[in-house]
């Protein structure tokens, strides 16, 4: 009757959202006077996870399994829930994790609510806040099935450590004939992703042209931040559309987002919106920006930025 | 290659949310509605189907009277036909089990439709679809060829892409990219003369249970005032980023 939680590693190693839903499976376990249980394919090392509240891993160790593949991975961990009894699972909200959780869903007979951004504010009817509207509201959704998902939002929980240590166990789950193979990946692995940073640096159209991108990456750098930009930016070809953030772009979930030399135009806001805190740089007081954001500086910023890196690397060096 | 592309239909972005009875319901009240627009691409790369490679393309959603124009808008853009299932769309499970039964019935081969729609932005109904009916399923695409009943697609990941080979029958989570915005097609007079004529069949819900329900919405809290720093102080800037805002 444990919470189950799908821990995603990398290269062996877990991811920060891992953590973030062990930590929020910690919470529902508390909630509802159980355990938790992880569920961790290809993961070098498991006792991290006992810090985050995991009481027992179900390590799979198989080489099939060593590219993603949202059937095989939905199916391991069908066969995990089954083997706990779980009737909670909880997943975040990675490009992979919401892969899979539909085809989890269907598999479990489970009602999946994505996107949640607050521990269930009751688990009796199971009630739980996730943004709808593109972040304009949030809705309670209600999940009625005996086997309930929960797809968590990056950065919305938070890491909560816990003193406990996790036992770990060989788990060796029938694993299904792929039917979608990946023929080749096209990733930056030295680069923070937008999914997982914390903090989003992010450059508009008030930055002119391409060639000034280097102090946008500078700063990224200093920050430990992703790089992102604007909508128009991407279409230009200043930057790459990976890049691109806002309604019709990546969604951004991060604690910081730092918007240079971008209007604020609705359909960006959409986007960026469920990011906590936001400072928007621009030359013009009346950027639309300013009214979403919780710091802004009026200026110039080929005149800002470049000091802005001075002062943080001044403060980073004292830290 | 039959094809059907799931339709959503939602309030258009610029839209101001506003809820009614007891902030139970969303108010649509002067909203107006749109395709929604991951279909929208998915759509568009449909229209490319068919002209290069003889695809029919029809269009679905499910949902009451209300959607038919967003459904003669795809039609207008050049779908063959469209079907409305006449019920009210609760929640993503009900909704693709209505659409389970479209595809198993029409016999399509390729189910295009969005990764998420941006009203309850579930992300969920076309992976439920595809597990519904046995179909391969492949999400964020952002790229799709097909040959014979071979497929490769692109798929977007956390921090790129992959490039995946697959078979039909496929169902996919279409995004940009699928085409690209100035791919985008704005109905002219003669799709729209020639939409009216096009078959819009309206069909009787199959028996589905939803599996999650929707109990009341919120406002996110009004935000505050904007801190102005000076651009000549930003040492306050990082001050404050640190001891009040906590983020660095
Ligand atoms: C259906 C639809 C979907 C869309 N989806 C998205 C989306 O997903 N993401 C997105 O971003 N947009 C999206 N857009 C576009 C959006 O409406 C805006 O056009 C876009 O966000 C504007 O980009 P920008 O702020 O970079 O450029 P601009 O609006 O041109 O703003 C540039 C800003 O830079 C400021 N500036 C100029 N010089 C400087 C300087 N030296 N220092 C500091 N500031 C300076 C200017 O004051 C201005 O505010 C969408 C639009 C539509 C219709
Ligand atoms: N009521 C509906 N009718 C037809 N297609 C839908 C409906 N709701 C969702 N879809 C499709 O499923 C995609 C993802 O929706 P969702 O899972 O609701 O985020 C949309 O982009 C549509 O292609």
């Amino acid at each position: 009757m444990s919470v189950l939680v799908y821990t995603e590693s990398e290269q062996g190693h877990f991811k920060k959202a891992a953590l973030e839903v062990a930590s929020y499976a910690k919470a529902v376990a508390d909630q509802l006077g159980t355990t938790v249980t992880a569920i961790s394919v290809n993961a070098a090392d498991t006792s991290v996870l006992g810090n985050y509240g995991v009481d027992k891993v179900l390590h799979v160790n198989n080489d099939k399994l060593n590219s993603f593949n949202a059937n095989a991975y939905a199916n391991v961990i069908k066969q995990a829930a089954e083997n706990e009894s779980a009737k909670v699972i909880i997943i975040s909200s990675s490009a992979d994790s919401k892969y899979l959780a539909p085809l989890l869903a269907v598999g479990l007979n489970a009602g999946y609510a994505s996107n949640v951004v607050a521990a269930p504010s009751s688990t009796s009817p199971f009630t739980v806040k996730r943004p709808a509207f593109t972040n304009k509201a949030f809705e309670n959704t209600q999940i009625n099935t005996e086997v309930k998902i929960i797809g968590v939002s990056n950065n919305a929980f938070g890491l909560v450590e816990n003193s406990g240590s996790a036992s770990a166990e060989d788990f060796s789950p029938a694993i299904p004939e792929f039917a979608v193979n990946v023929e080749s990946v096209d990733k930056a692995t030295d680069k923070v992703t937008i999914a997982d940073a914390e903090i989003v640096v992010s450059g508009g159209r008030g930055l002119k042209g391409p060639e000034n991108w280097g102090m946008i990456e500078e700063l990224a750098e200093v920050l430990g931040a992703a790089t992102a930009c604007s909508k128009p930016v991407s279409d230009l070809g200043w930057r790459p559309h990976s890049e691109h953030v806002g309604q019709t772009g990546k969604p951004v979930a991060s604690n910081l987002y730092i918007a240079i030399g971008i209007s604020g135009a609705i359909q960006h806001l959409a986007g960026i919106n469920a990011s906590k805190v936001k400072v928007v740089v621009n030359t013009d007081p009346e950027a639309p920006f300013f009214k979403a954001a919780d710091y802004g500086v009026v200026g110039d910023a080929f005149q800002v930025i470049p000091e802005l890196i001075e002062k943080l690397k001044a403060f980073k060096a004292q830290q | 290659m039959k094809i059907l592309v799931c339709i959503s239909h939602v309030p258009d972005t610029t839209s101001k949310i506003n809820f009614t009875e007891d902030n139970t319901k969303f108010d649509a009240n002067g909203v107006q509605f749109v395709i929604n627009p991951y279909d929208e691409f998915g759509l568009t790369r449909a229209m490319w189907f068919k002209e290069k490679q003889g695809a029919s393309v029809d269009v679905v959603n499910v949902g009451g009277p209300e959607t038919e124009p967003t459904l003669r808008k795809a039609l207008a853009i050049g779908a063959d036909a469209a079907i409305r299932i006449n019920t009210v769309a609760t929640d993503a499970f009900s909704v693709a089990k209505q659409l389970a039964h479209v595809v198993s019935n029409g016999g399509y081969d390729l189910v295009i439709a969005g990764r998420e729609s941006i009203d309850y932005n579930g992300g969920m109904v076309p992976g439920m679809l595809a597990a519904l009916t046995n179909a391969n399923f492949v999400n964020s695409c952002i790229g799709l060829e097909i040959d014979g009943t071979s497929a490769k697609a692109v798929r977007e990941i956390d921090g790129g892409k992959e490039t995946v080979s697959t078979s039909l029958p496929l169902v996919v989570g279409g995004q940009k990219g699928l085409v690209e915005e100035s791919d985008l097609r704005i109905p002219n007079m003669r799709g729209i003369m020639m939409a009216r004529k096009k078959p819009l069949t309206v069909s009787e819900p199959v028996e589905a249970s939803p599996e999650t329900q929707s109990v009341s919405f919120e406002k996110p809290a009004p935000k505050g005032a904007v801190t102005l720093v000076s651009p000549d102080n930003l040492d306050e800037l990082v001050s404050l980023l640190h001891n009040e805002a906590k983020v660095i």
